[in-house]
């Protein structure tokens, strides 16, 4: 557990760099953390945020398979949007926890 | 007369009837059981068929030998079910109406879910291990094989057994070295996964084994499609495996009669309480292994784990009172490493596999986390303990909740 300054707004972070706390999230927040990601957020971008967001907040598990299938974005347009490890970059740009994969 | 009406005859359901069946009053209690196939496989055993150690006399047996006799065995077609009034309806028409239900149909696989999985190499070139007849088709395909690529892949988690896939590259190994080909053969494990298993201490192990054993392994490896003309699978990433032959674990859903009830999550799984196994919208339903949505492995001890938990709760509840026992998430699973050994993992919801000695402290006689000889015996037992003690829904000497007993802490 750490204290990170975006957008010069201290929040509090795990070792990874995921917020801790969902409410402090801002959008302001979440294009500081796209930056250190390397990338740069569009409208699009904003939209799967938005709804993982909010599935997030509903206590609801993410999975890459039920965001392709959301209609929000699709399996292929995911790893477009945030290349390499999509659920591990997007949720951490959305300012909730990394999902845990269960055995 | 009370209803308790119990949805598939697998591991989970045969086990609860003979649970509860022991523990009710016959004349105040009726218990049915519904499933379509008459067979009980032993689907450990699928594993070992590719490799010619099991035939296939050596994983079935008829669901009715397991059955006791005063259970009422329904041999049908679950169509769906309707939670609001307590009806099952059957394929043809028939309707069966419980007091309690149990859903316990398990996962299955859908390899109609990746795009190029039952094309023209279907059981050809392309071959799963989750069924018998993929198993079988596969035995035959290595028994003439003379080498090149064999990939082992996984399309989506969760899956059945998790850690099968590992078991299957460690027994290749030992199968084409005892062949005398293994220097002809190049195997490759693909997994969605950033590491070869889901937690941490244990990742660190097989992933040893997997460098020591000379298996490549490719992480994050998310399938897209497999192309049969080029023989590559694709991941939405834009990276390819070029494959001779290809082991495939497909997307597992739970059973389709769930999606069409209303009662399942985006792979058919059901949401459920997992201290107490209650479904999370009727208090009447349990749900019990594979088919329930907690986050542990979808495995046949997790589920004899569970059925002692989830038949203390049913019997508070038909006395009136709360359910008070609480699953864990106890999950206990031998790991084939090859060449006689297996590793031994046991661990629950929140104290992931560590190393130590297995059930009595330092002695074991089985050791966690570390291939031995008595750990494989223990695996090859297991069928028998299967058969004879877990079906039939007696006890084994193993504590139902995890214990820290014998476990290294570091």
């Amino acid at each position: 557990m750490a204290e990170k300054i975006f957008a010069g707004v201290s929040v509090t972070v795990t070792d990874e760099g995921y917020l801790t706390i969902p409410s402090q999230w801002t959008k302001e927040i979440a294009i500081e953390i796209a930056k250190e990601e390397g990338l740069t957020l569009t409208d699009k971008h904003f939209a799967v945020i938005e709804y993982l967001r909010e599935r997030v907040l509903k206590g609801e598990a993410l999975t890459i398979r039920s965001i392709g299938k959301s209609g929000v974005v699709d399996t292929k347009g995911f790893y477009e949007l945030f290349p390499g490890a999509p659920l591990k970059k997007a949720t951490k740009i959305a300012g909730v926890a990394k999902p845990v994969s269960c055995v | 007369m009370n209803k308790i009406v119990i949805l598939g005859a697998g591991t989970g359901g045969t086990i609860m009837a003979n649970r509860l069946y022991k523990s009710l009053s016959k004349k105040d209690w009726e218990i049915t059981i519904i499933d379509n196939d008459p067979i009980h496989y032993y689907q450990p055993g699928f594993l070992f068929i590719p490799f010619g150690t099991y035939k296939k006399k050596d994983v079935l047996k008829p669901k009715a030998d397991f059955i006791p006799k005063g259970v009422k065995f329904v041999l049908n077609k679950i169509d769906r079910i309707d939670p609001k009034t307590n009806n099952v309806f059957l394929d043809g028409g028939d309707v069966i109406s419980y007091d309690y239900l149990i859903i316990t149909t398990g996962t299955h696989i859908k390899p109609d879910e990746t795009p190029g999985l039952m094309d023209s190499l279907w059981r050809k070139k392309i071959f799963d291990f989750y069924t018998l007849e993929g198993s079988l088709a596969l035995h035959e395909f290595f028994k003439t094989w003379q080498g090149g690529t064999l990939v082992s892949s996984i399309a989506e988690m969760p899956f059945k057994c998790p850690v099968a896939p590992l078991e299957f590259v460690f027994l290749a190994d030992e199968y084409f070295t005892k062949r005398g080909i293994r220097d002809k053969v190049k195997i490759i494990y693909t997994t969605p996964l950033s590491g070869a298993f889901t937690k941490p201490k244990c990742t660190l192990v097989l992933g040893d084994l997997l460098k020591e054993k000379n298996i490549e392994v490719v992480t994050d490896f998310y399938i897209e499609r497999i192309d049969n003309d080029t023989q590559t699978i694709h991941s939405f990433d834009g990276r390819e495996v070029k494959f001779d032959v290809l082991s495939f674990v497909p997307v597992n859903m739970g059973a389709d009669f769930i999606s069409k009830s209303g009662l399942g999550d985006d792979l058919n799984y059901i949401p459920t309480n997992k201290f107490t196994l209650q479904s999370e919208q009727f208090e009447n339903i349990f749900i019990l292994g594979d088919t329930s949505n907690i986050p542990t492995s979808k495995a046949g001890a997790v589920v004899h784990f569970a059925s002692e938990i989830l038949t203390e709760n049913m019997l508070s509840i038909f006395k009136g009172e709360t359910p008070k026992a609480q699953f864990d998430g106890h999950a206990n699973c031998f790991i084939e490493t090859g060449f006689g050994k297996a590793a031994l993992i046991d661990f629950n919801y929140d104290v992931e596999p560590l190393r130590g000695a297995f059930p009595i402290p330092i002695l074991g006689p089985m050791k966690l986390l570390k291939p031995t000889r008595i750990n494989h015996f223990g695996k090859l037992a297991f069928r028998w303990i299967y058969w004879n003690i877990l079906l039939k829904g007696r006890d084994l000497p193993v504590s139902t909740n995890m214990s820290m007993k014998g476990k290294i802490v570091d």
